[in-house]
């Protein structure tokens, strides 16, 4: 790896200071499991790391019934499986977070850094999207909230402007006889990048659908929303007929690329039936709820 | 050249000061400027394990931390489990079952072995290798592996047990 510079700032105004004095040459660093090996490979380059892990806003995890889950966007993933209250409100997102590489990986890797590394085929950005979530930004002008949806805008790249960092997660507090789930489909059991992965959160209202979200990841070049496919299920029974049509709806919404992982042909097939089953795992969680 | 950081922290148990440049991983650090040479580099991708230590009691890939990460820190590497020359219980088991073959991967299964029984001393099969799923090995087909670690928790429960009796 090319000569860098460290700092580990304590709060939020010191840590956009230095990502504002050095600019372009400056990135926030957190769990390192995407940056350390970008850099030593030369896909990414920039002169100042600017370690977030020291900063209290970004270490926030709280949940409130009626504001919702503040989620810090350094907390590491293990900390959000490990935690019952994620388990209980947000089984998805815990689930997406629970699927990252190894407990090796899970200890370091963040859902912030998840996201601010803008992969296609990140596992908790469309748990996140599912869900209705915004990231809160901070950066040299203040502070600004973007809807995780908008929030990667091509392969790698998202909305943060140079100086800019994102500080924590805000998901919407689950309604009444709501609950979430994610379902990935990679070729091993283990250890692997999406090939294709579904996120969705459902709201009931006795057996019809009130409210509905469903995202895909690693279909298309950045996490999407199938908006249609939801919105299609609203006042809906989620029988069999149901479920196939927002099936063929969400793979509709998808455009995937053939790569080592799987023909677009493929992923289209997979997107259809993953869609079906994590809407049928939310809504047996949301009648519990 | 970036500067040189003066790094504090405590590697297995003693504190220690070093001085590393910014970019160098935690497991050069270790290797090359502390001479503890147990962590192995494989992958440099997080992928294979072999340079596992424990950060503050949980096991991270060194290969993915930078040195000047550790500062302030609790690490354990692979040099750290033998106390005055007298092996762990886990090493002895991994002896024991013939649990290696060229030994690259050993460290790091040793440690995330600890990991695990350090917080669950009667984990089942299924829990050891789901523990054990971020170190690869390409000798030994893990089970003896598995069956060395599960050994490894019976004996230190035994040991407990043994303690228990005796206050
Ligand atoms: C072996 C292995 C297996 C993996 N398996 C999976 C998997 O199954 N699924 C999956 O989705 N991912 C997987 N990953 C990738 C996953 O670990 C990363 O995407 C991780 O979540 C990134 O978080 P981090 O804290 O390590 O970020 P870092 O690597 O520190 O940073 C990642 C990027 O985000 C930026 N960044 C970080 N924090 C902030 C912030 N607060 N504000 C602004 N920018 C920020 C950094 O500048 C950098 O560009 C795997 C990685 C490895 C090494
Ligand atoms: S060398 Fe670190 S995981 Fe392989
Ligand atoms: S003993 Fe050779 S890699 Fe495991």
């Amino acid at each position: 790896m090319h000569a860098i510079t460290y700092e580990a700032p304590t709060t939020l105004d010191q840590a956009v200071s230095i990502l504002k004095t050095h600019g372009e040459n400056a990135r926030p660093f957190c769990g390192g499991t995407d940056i350390i090996i970008q850099l030593r490979a030369g896909v990414r380059r920039t002169e100042h790391l600017v370690d977030v892990k020291k900063i209290k806003e970004l270490q926030t995890l709280s949940f409130d019934a009626k504001k919702g889950l503040r989620l810090g966007a350094a907390v590491p993933c293990i900390e959000i499986s490990e935690s019952d209250v994620m388990r209980r409100h947000y089984p998805g997102l815990t689930e997406a977070a629970h699927l990252i590489g190894s407990l090796q990986i899970q200890n370091r890797a963040s859902v912030g850094g998840n996201l601010c590394n803008g992969s296609p085929a990140a596992d908790t950005t469309p748990a996140l999207m599912a869900l209705g979530a915004r990231a809160r930004i901070v950066g040299p002008n203040g502070e600004r909230e973007v809807p995780v949806e908008a929030f990667v805008v091509s392969p790698g790249r998202t909305v943060l402007k140079p100086g800019e960092l994102l500080v924590e997660l805000l998901v919407p507090a689950p309604a009444p006889h709501s609950s979430d789930a994610y379902l990935r489909f990679i070729p091993r059991n283990e250890m692997d990048i999406a090939v294709v992965g579904v996120g969705a959160a459902l709201t009931l209202d006795g057996d019809k659908v009130k409210a509905a979200r469903i995202a895909l990841g690693a279909v298309a070049p950045t996490p999407i929303l199938a908006s249609k496919a939801a919105d299609a299920l609203i006042g809906m029974k989620l029988d069999a007929a149901a479920l196939e049509a927002a099936g063929r709806a969400a793979s509709e919404a998808c455009s995937p690329i053939d790569d080592m992982r799987g023909t677009a042909e493929f992923r289209l097939h997979i997107a259809a039936v993953l869609t079906r089953r994590v809407l049928s795992i939310a809504a047996e969680r949301a009648k519990k709820n | 050249m970036s500067k040189k950081t003066l790094v504090e922290a405590t590697i297995n148990g003693e504190t220690v000061e070093f001085l590393c440049e910014p970019r160098q991983s935690l497991l050069e650090t270790l290797r090359d400027v502390l001479e503890l040479t147990g962590s192995k580099e494989g992958c440099l991708t997080g992928d294979c394990g072999a340079c596992t230590v424990l950060v503050d009691g949980r096991p991270v890939c060194s290969c993915l931390m930078l040195g000047v990460e550790a500062q302030g820190k609790n690490i354990v590497t692979v040099e750290g489990l033998a106390i005055n020359g007298v092996l762990h219980v886990l090493q002895n088991k991994f002896l024991e079952h013939a649990a290696l073959q060229c030994g690259i991967c050993t460290p790091g299964f040793l440690i995330s072995a600890k990991s695990l029984l350090d917080r669950n001393p009667k984990p089942t099969e299924h829990e050891v290798r789901y523990a054990l799923a971020g170190n690869l090995c390409r000798c030994t087909g893990y089970d003896k592996i598995v069956k060395a670690v599960l050994d490894a928790a019976a004996d230190i429960r035994s040991q407990g047990e043994g303690k228990a009796a005796a206050r």
